[in-house]
């Protein structure tokens, strides 16, 4: 039975794992590494993090998965029954050494996995701003990220710039390096903010917000999508994220100004209304309150927002503590 | 409201789906067939046997084996819905937008999901610790007869329900666990939610009754001398997974009461506004769904740990072990709910906590793959179709496990949630772990219940066809979700993306052929029943009680209560030479049968029908009919009657003279 990796081989392993040169040379002998999958070949510092994890994670728990699979062969080819050379101990169930080692071996790699996840949850946490843009590439003290108001519409996606002053419908850019704040909700029904090659995905929720925070470090053009289900449109509900130079974001802007309508409150009721495959837009204004009112529920003329209506409630339970539906 | 909507409500004829020409032609094909099959009882005369002596049947083993065929039938169904899936995935690419449109698609994916967790998987584990429990602790049936009958019931006709929106109206399109704002009125006005909520409500009665039997049973009704740490392993996950079920879908009954309440009141417990909070519902909605997902594995690790002691000659490795790391599941499997939606927006605190519990069951179920194969160390392995099930079970679930804890990890879950890769984790451990188990159980068990073993070589294609199968099938959705496809998606853009679709869906064809070799294998076996026929009782040297009554065991189980001193009851007892006693039968009190169940749960599936169709009349009477039923029955007095004694020494002496006819 010394198949089993015993302890001192799991620690070593794991050190190694801290020098990522060694952790990618061992990752391109994952089969499915060389793929050009898009996990494992993201082009923001964010997914490409969580792609290492995996690999990591996965190769640890391989150190027990493998020697199991060639065990489990092993084992039922030499107890063949036609096998009367191979020792037959029919009374035998109990030992408890073997014991002990078959409950110390996972739990010590879950041990170790358990304080990956720990670190690797906090610094991947998509609500904390980032702290670097690369590896070894900290983020400047004077650089203020690039916010991007993401709503998820019925069936197409929604992208306020409340700094640039402009909106755009299935297409955003983002600025090469520049850390960017999405602020993320939903008009009727939830979806799921992802562009793969950028940063993991997190939920759009109707009158909720939820944040992402994230950087694109290679130019190019990089599919995004509702990674939730949300009803018959869901197939098409996809959109270009655009990495940039910082001369190519202001170009882009420049070109969404250029277009003179603006996303008003009676605009944006017409364009919440559920549609598929919609085309590219660009609004060269938008109304500066829109996202808020969007969030609060009270784009439509007459209607409450919901944190007035909160704070109301509040009032008059004689200001007791309440939680926000908003975080 | 007029009399024609109080009494039809909105059911009219553009219910019936008569411009769809895919589900008109399954419909037609369903109808002739019905209609063969209705025509053949008639024919046959077997009306009559049909309702005496298996509708009103409370006999635990005829229950058990209806609850079995009702889930394979329920599993031609649901891996339908499987290859329709699998065909317009590997079509729709670029300008084909394949054949299914999306309201037709969508409801295809949900059904699969409904049907072949609650119907498919339900039936096979609910029928299987059903027949077995009893018969392994030596008792007679269960708790309580009448009881188990109504479960049957009412989980049958949960999926009647179902089947019946596929021709009357339409199903939910809001994927398996019908999260709201979507299945709400105001995004899913249609009768399709509705069939959801009361199949489910109907059927989730029935799991939940039955687990308050087998709980009772288990804990009351044990053999003298089978202590808890004497129980055979099958019985104890029973006992762990009847637990889960009796605390957990109570969840799932007030999640759906609330839903309903949002739907036919105008209630705001998950809408957006006026209050609702839809995170409520999602979080409710797993803290039953997590712990379902052990309800279906934990009876299967019990069966396993049946089969490999049984093929292997040995005495199960690790029994104390093994009950405790089932007892570990059961309790971690209330402590990770939350990992279903790291991406809700849950702090990183909460968010690892909940990642660090989910790998910590990985610890226990990896000591369970280590006790089976230190089983088979130094065993003489016997590669019969029930163990080679159970080397496809240990060699794809290793698999599954380790997929699992990658989506444990939050960051890396941010990546893969919802994803293909997900589809292919669960389809990993609930194939690999529930649909072979069931499968191995399927044969194993077979000769016990049918009086004869299943015919081996179709039972050696099935597994082959569908271990290389399944393998086609999924292999490529861990490639497709690393590529960063998302599931439920009805149409691709992506051309390159088209080859591993077609993958999957030969994949899904060697599925198929997997299948028919089962039901090839059943008819196959029924045929050669008197070659394969197991007068021994005991036709794999098996350890347990089960195997010490005849196949199939009479009404009443055991003559004699059996006495136990280990673990491996019946093991022990052939070791120290036992000898069957043939005289000294006394009268044998057992339970009557009854057409209650079947009458009230079908008024309850009447009840349900109208209230989908908002037939205030009808479900106003119906709910009366079926209060007035559950009354009368309450006063029926006449409920058992005594197996006379003579009835008993006619049928042990016929077992006496065939044992010594084949020298056994």
């Amino acid at each position: 039975m010394r198949a089993f990796p015993a302890t001192p081989v799991a620690t070593t392993r794991m050190s190694a794992f801290r020098f990522p040169r060694r952790a990618a040379v061992l990752a391109s002998l994952l089969p499915l590494a060389g793929c050009g999958t898009v996990v494992f070949n993201a082009s923001g510092d964010v997914a490409r993090q969580q792609g290492t994890l995996i690999v990591h994670s996965t190769l640890l728990m391989l150190l027990v998965i493998v020697p199991v699979l060639a065990l489990i062969g092993i084992v039922a080819w030499r107890y063949r029954q036609s096998n009367r050379a191979a020792t037959y101990t029919p009374e035998w169930d109990h030992s408890t050494q073997l014991e002990l080692v078959i409950w110390m071996v996972p739990l010590l790699i879950i041990i170790a996995l358990g304080a990956i996840t720990w670190i690797s949850t906090h610094t991947l946490d998509p609500y904390r701003p980032l702290d670097r843009i690369g590896k070894g590439r900290a983020v400047a003290a004077d650089v203020k990220p690039l916010v991007v108001d993401v709503v998820a519409l019925d069936w197409k996606w929604l992208f306020i710039y409340p700094e640039q002053g402009i909106a755009t419908v299935n297409e955003m850019a983002a600025p090469v390096d520049r850390p960017i704040r999405f602020n993320i909700t939903a008009s009727s029904v939830m979806n799921s903010f992802f562009i793969p090659a950028v940063a993991g995905q997190i939920y759009a929720m109707p009158g909720m917000q939820t944040q992402l925070h994230a950087v694109v470090n290679e130019p190019g053009t990089y599919e995004g999508f509702s990674a939730n289900y949300s009803g018959a449109g869901f197939s098409h509900m996809r959109f270009a994220f655009r990495g940039l130079d910082e001369v190519g974001f202001e170009q882009w802007v420049a070109q969404a100004r250029s277009h003179s309508a603006p996303l008003d409150r009676p605009a944006y009721l017409q364009l919440e209304k559920p549609s598929e495959n919609v085309p590219v837009a660009f609004y060269g204004q938008v109304d500066a309150g829109l996202f808020d009112a969007v969030l609060n529920r009270c784009v439509a003329p007459g209607t409450t927002c919901m944190n007035q209506m909160m704070m109301r409630d509040m009032h008059a339970n004689g200001g007791a503590a309440h939680h926000h539906a908003t975080e | 409201m007029s009399l024609s909507e109080l009494v039809f409500g909105r059911l009219s004829w553009d219910a019936l789906p008569l411009h769809v020409p895919i589900v008109l032609a399954t419909f037609v094909v369903v109808a002739v067939l019905g209609v063969a099959l209705l025509g053949a009882i008639t024919y046959f005369r077997l009306w009559g046997t049909l309702w005496r002596d298996w509708f009103t049947s409370i006999d635990h083993k005829k229950i058990g084996i209806m609850y079995m065929v009702l889930g394979i039938v329920m599993l031609l169904r649901g891996f339908a819905d499987a290859l329709m899936m699998r065909l317009q995935q590997a079509m729709a690419f670029g300008d084909n937008a394949g054949y299914l449109p999306p309201e037709h698609y969508d409801q295809i994916f949900t059904a699969h999901g409904v049907i072949m967790i609650f119907f498919v998987a339900m039936p096979l584990v609910t029928g299987l610790m059903n027949y077995l429990v009893p018969l392994q602790i030596g008792a007679r049936d269960v708790a309580f007869p009448f009881l188990n009958n109504f479960s049957f019931w009412m989980t049958t006709f949960g999926a009647i329900l179902v089947m019946a929106s596929l021709f009357i109206g339409e199903f939910a399109k809001t994927g398996w666990l019908a999260y709201p704002p979507l299945s709400g009125i105001e995004y899913s006005p249609d009768v399709g939610v509705d069939y959801y909520i009361w199949a489910l409500q109907i059927a989730g009665v029935g799991t939940l009754l039955s687990g308050v039997n087998l709980i009772a049973t288990i804990v009351k009704m044990r053999a003298p001398g089978m202590n808890l740490m004497k129980m055979p392993v099958f019985t104890w996950t029973a006992l762990c997974t009847n637990v889960l079920i009796v605390a957990a879908f109570p969840v799932l009954t007030a999640v759906l009461a609330l839903l309903s309440l949002d739907r036919y009141a105008g209630t705001h417990f998950f809408t957006n506004d006026a209050g609702g909070n839809p995170m409520m519902y999602i979080n409710l909605i797993w803290i039953w769904g997590h712990p379902e997902v052990y309800i279906l594995i934990l009876p299967l690790f019990g069966a396993f740990s049946e089969i490999v002691p049984t093929f292997t000659g040995k005495r199960l490795f690790g029994y104390t072990s093994m009950v405790y790391a089932t007892v570990c599941i059961t309790i971690l499997s209330y402590l990770v709910w939350l990992h279903h939606f790291f991406t809700m927006g849950s702090g990183a605190s909460v968010n690892s906590f909940f990642g660090i519990t989910t790998m910590i069951i990985s610890i226990p179920t990896g000591a369970k793959i280590f006790n089976w194969l230190f089983t088979m160390y130094r065993g003489r392995i016997r590669f019969e179709v029930p163990m080679l099930w159970t080397l496809g079970f240990m060699s794809t679930f290793v698999i599954g496990g380790m997929t699992g804890v990658m989506l444990a990890v939050p960051p890396a879950d941010f990546v893969l949630h919802n994803s293909l890769f997900l589809i292919a984790h669960f389809h990993n451990v609930i194939i690999g772990g529930v649909v072979f188990g069931l499968f191995a159980a399927i044969n194993y068990w077979a000769p016990k219940a049918l009086g004869f073993r299943l015919d081996p070589f179709w039972g050696k294609c099935s597994f082959w066809f569908w271990l290389t199968g399944f393998v086609l099938a999924f292999a490529p959705l861990y490639v497709l979700g690393f590529m960063g496809v998302t599931r439920r998606l009805s149409h691709f853009d992506d051309p390159s993306l088209q080859v591993w679709f077609v993958m999957a869906l030969i994949g899904a064809l060697l599925i198929l052929c997997g299948i028919v070799c089962m039901l090839v294998q059943f008819y196959v076996s029924w045929r050669k029943r008197d070659e394969l026929r197991d007068i021994s009782g005991d036709p794999w040297n098996g350890r347990t009680l089960e195997w010490s009554t005849s196949s199939p065991p009479p009404d009443y189980n055991f003559a004699f209560t059996p006495r136990v001193h280990d673990t491996d009851a019946w093991h022990d007892m052939k070791r120290r030479g036992y000898e069957r006693p043939t005289t000294g039968f006394t009268d044998i009190h057992m339970p009557k049968n009854t057409g209650a169940g079947f009458i009230i749960a079908a008024l309850c599936a009447l009840c349900g029908f109208a209230l989908i169709w908002h037939m205030w009349l009808v479900a106003g009477v119906s709910f009366a009919a079926m209060l007035v039923a559950v009354i009368v029955h309450t006063f029926n007095y006449n409920r058992d009657f005594h197996i006379p004694a003579a009835d008993v020494v006619r049928t042990e002496d016929a077992r006496t003279q065939a044992l010594a006819a084949a020298h056994v």
